[in-house]
């Protein structure tokens, strides 16, 4: 599985983001990119999930799914949780692991993330940090190869950004793809690094 | 479960959550019926002449004003980016989320009418012959306040703009939705010419209020 | 010293639990009496049997309008004295009086269909308390549209006292209204002199209304003192899941 970019180039609002970008990314292997405010860092991650339109240039994957669109094999995590606060923690990702996938993973994932604990509780009542837990939850309840992640580290404590580093790494191992948006280390040490806005 | 079908449940719960707004529908209807004959008076002969439009006009405003959180609350939340990378197709999806709008407040405004009609001094018959063309209209109303729902998560103004660019498109369900009614209580037309378009409207705007939604929620993506 | 001891909701409680019993049964004896005595009041020379409607819609519509009082100083406690229990008293209230309310709405049209051939006519005393039902509604509207029972609970007093304030005005507005479109012939629901074979039993059955507010009342406000430790519970747990620090 290969996800490649070439050319690509972003325009929003009638101001062009970024041009001529040109990246691969294969299964197995992390993409970090950084880049000042404005660089265009979420709107490049927004771009793979098919949330903002490519201006110019090309964008494939080769070796997925070939009946399925490139956004249907990947999972984005954006800076909103996409959670409703007057539903239960169980329920908020329960909904997205049927509308997302079959439904099957979601008790192991709320384990996964240390939210078994408050499953019943509505998500309103959650803190910041455990919102986004809830959040990254749906990445581990349905599979998808495609990890786009945004910020995903913040609003976590020390003890949630490892286990957050460690699901990246099992999801690697498992031959899975992450690109991610960042502007300190996230856990992914052996990342390569596209710096967008630096050369133009 | 299909997606479909967990979209649709879960749409259905919010509803019936804190915040979640049935019932404000009902009684925005019933406020609209009460406030009339105060400003035309109590008579009783016309205010069942005029009884069915008011309860149409009440039950279309209604419907419409309350649709502008209908996606415009899962745009603010990032729930509408996660149903776009759905394996659902969009037209699908948002003609659930307006079926599932349309159970929790287009129907318990059809339920309301025969009592509400009591305030206008309709009798039974004319009370049900309103109440069926309200179930056959406000799916239509919901469908096309739909369009207006989405172009204002696209346009990031909701409120009195979704109502301003919608109304006039709900012109001829209330032509023929008020005229059924009119022709099941006093002729001379018979009930069934007008109550047929009414279900016709109705099927064209499960069609074209759905694919008007979905693609201008496509275009809104930059 | 006894609003004191009451403003300690667990003290509350315990002398709810003891009170409910004892309430409960003067209630059902209040309603039992109230009911044979109405049940033997003599019939109307004019309207029959149907007066006997009175004994229950009278006693709704005083309640109608005695809660939302008690919910006004309720609401003073709420705004002014800051009365822990105030909030819960008024939040309580409010569907109990939106349902005495419906109660002499729905009674009211039962008695008016004979006397006036129609369910509802746009009578002003009728008119009036259908604004006051509408009001109700609306409260339980803003409660069931706000999670957090401190804030619903200032926006919903400021309501309340603006609604107090405006029901005169209401009232008035709608006796102008009503007689500027009809005639005084309106038939009158109630005389002005009621003889004492009809006037005591209303008083018994108002009575029995009251007691009953009373009970559903106290028994409301234990489940909303419960219902909100529920919800601290619920926010403590959430605090106590690892990593809600961050």
């Amino acid at each position: 599985m290969r996800l490649e970019a070439s050319d690509l180039a972003c325009v929003r609002g009638g101001r062009e983001v970024f041009a001529g970008l040109r990246f691969a990314v294969a299964g197995g292997e992390a993409l970090m990119v950084t880049g000042r405010n404005g660089a265009g860092k979420s709107s490049l991650l927004r771009m793979i999930a098919g949330l903002v339109r490519v201006a110019a240039g090309r964008l494939a994957l080769t070796g997925g799914a070939d009946d399925l669109p490139l956004a249907e094999q990947a999972h984005y995590l954006g800076h909103q949780d996409a959670l409703k606060p007057s539903l239960t923690v169980e329920e908020n990702l329960d909904f997205w692991a049927r509308y997302l996938g079959t439904g099957d993973g979601a008790p192991a994932a709320l384990a996964a993330v240390g939210l078994d604990t408050v499953a019943k509780l509505p998500a309103g009542y959650l803190s910041a940090g455990q919102r986004r837990r809830l959040s990254i939850a749906r990445l581990v309840a349905i599979k998808r190869p495609i990890w786009l992640l945004d910020e995903p580290a913040s609003a976590l404590d020390r003890a949630a950004q490892d286990r957050l580093a460690e699901l990246m790494r099992g999801h690697l191992a498992g031959g899975g793809l992450i690109v991610a948006a960042a502007h300190g280390p996230i856990g992914l040490e052996g990342a390569r690094e596209l710096q967008l806005g630096a050369t133009g | 479960m299909n997606p479909l079908a967990a979209l649709f449940m879960r749409d259905l719960k919010l509803a019936g959550r804190v915040g979640g707004g049935a019932g404000i529908g009902v009684l925005f209807f019933l406020i609209v019926i009460v406030l009339t004959p105060f400003a035309i008076g109590p008579d009783l002969a016309l205010l069942a002449r005029i009884g069915p439009a008011i309860l149409w006009l009440g039950a279309l405003l209604a419907s419409l004003l309350t649709l502008d959180r209908l996606i415009a609350a899962d745009a603010e939340d990032g729930s509408l980016d996660l149903i776009l990378t759905g394996q659902t197709p969009l037209e699908l999806a948002v003609a659930t989320k307006a079926l599932a709008h349309w159970l929790s407040t287009g129907l318990p405004l059809v339920i309301a009418t025969p009592l509400f009609a009591l305030l206008m001094n309709l009798d039974s018959q004319a009370s049900l012959a309103v109440a069926l063309t309200l179930l056959a209209g406000t799916p239509a109303l919901t469908f096309i306040g739909l369009l207006g729902a989405a172009l204002s998560v696209t346009l990031r103004r909701g409120g009195l703009l979704l109502t301003v660019l919608v109304l006039p498109l709900t012109v001829p369900v209330l032509i023929f939705g008020v005229s059924a009614s009119n022709a099941a209580i006093v002729g001379p037309l018979p009930f069934g010419t007008p109550f047929t378009i009414l279900c016709a409207l109705t099927l064209v705007s499960f069609v074209v209020g759905t694919f008007a939604a979905a693609a201008a929620l496509r275009h809104g993506i930059e | 010293m006894l609003l004191l001891d009451l403003a300690n909701p667990t003290r509350f409680l315990t002398l709810v639990q003891r009170a409910l019993p004892w309430l409960i049964g003067a209630t059902a004896v209040a309603f039992t009496a109230g009911l044979y005595l109405a049940a033997n009041a003599p019939d109307d020379y004019q309207q029959g049997a149907t007066v006997k409607i009175m004994f229950v819609h009278v006693p709704a519509a005083w309640l109608a309008m005695g809660i939302w009082t008690l919910m006004s100083i309720a609401a003073l406690g709420t705004l002014v004295w800051r009365h822990p229990l105030a909030d819960v008293a008024a939040k309580a209230a409010v569907p109990v009086g939106a349902a005495f309310t419906l109660i002499c709405l729905v009674t009211g049209m039962l008695w008016g269909r004979p006397m006036w051939g129609a369910y509802w006519v746009w009578d002003a005393r009728l008119t009036s308390v259908l604004i006051l039902f509408l009001m109700y509604l609306g409260l339980i509207a803003l409660w069931r549209t706000v999670d957090d029972p401190s804030r619903a609970g200032r926006a919903a007093a400021i309501l309340t006292l603006v609604g107090a304030i405006n029901l005169p005005i209401i009232k008035f507005s709608v006796d102008w209204w009503n007689t500027l479109h009809q005639p005084a012939s309106v038939l009158r629901l109630a005389g002005p002199a009621i003889h004492p074979t009809i006037l005591i039993p209303l008083l018994i059955m108002a009575f029995a209304f009251a007691l009953l507010f009373v009970t559903l009342h106290l028994a409301a406000m234990r489940n909303e003192i419960l219902r909100r430790r529920v919800r601290t519970l619920m926010l403590m747990q959430a605090q106590a899941a690892p990593g809600s620090a961050a």
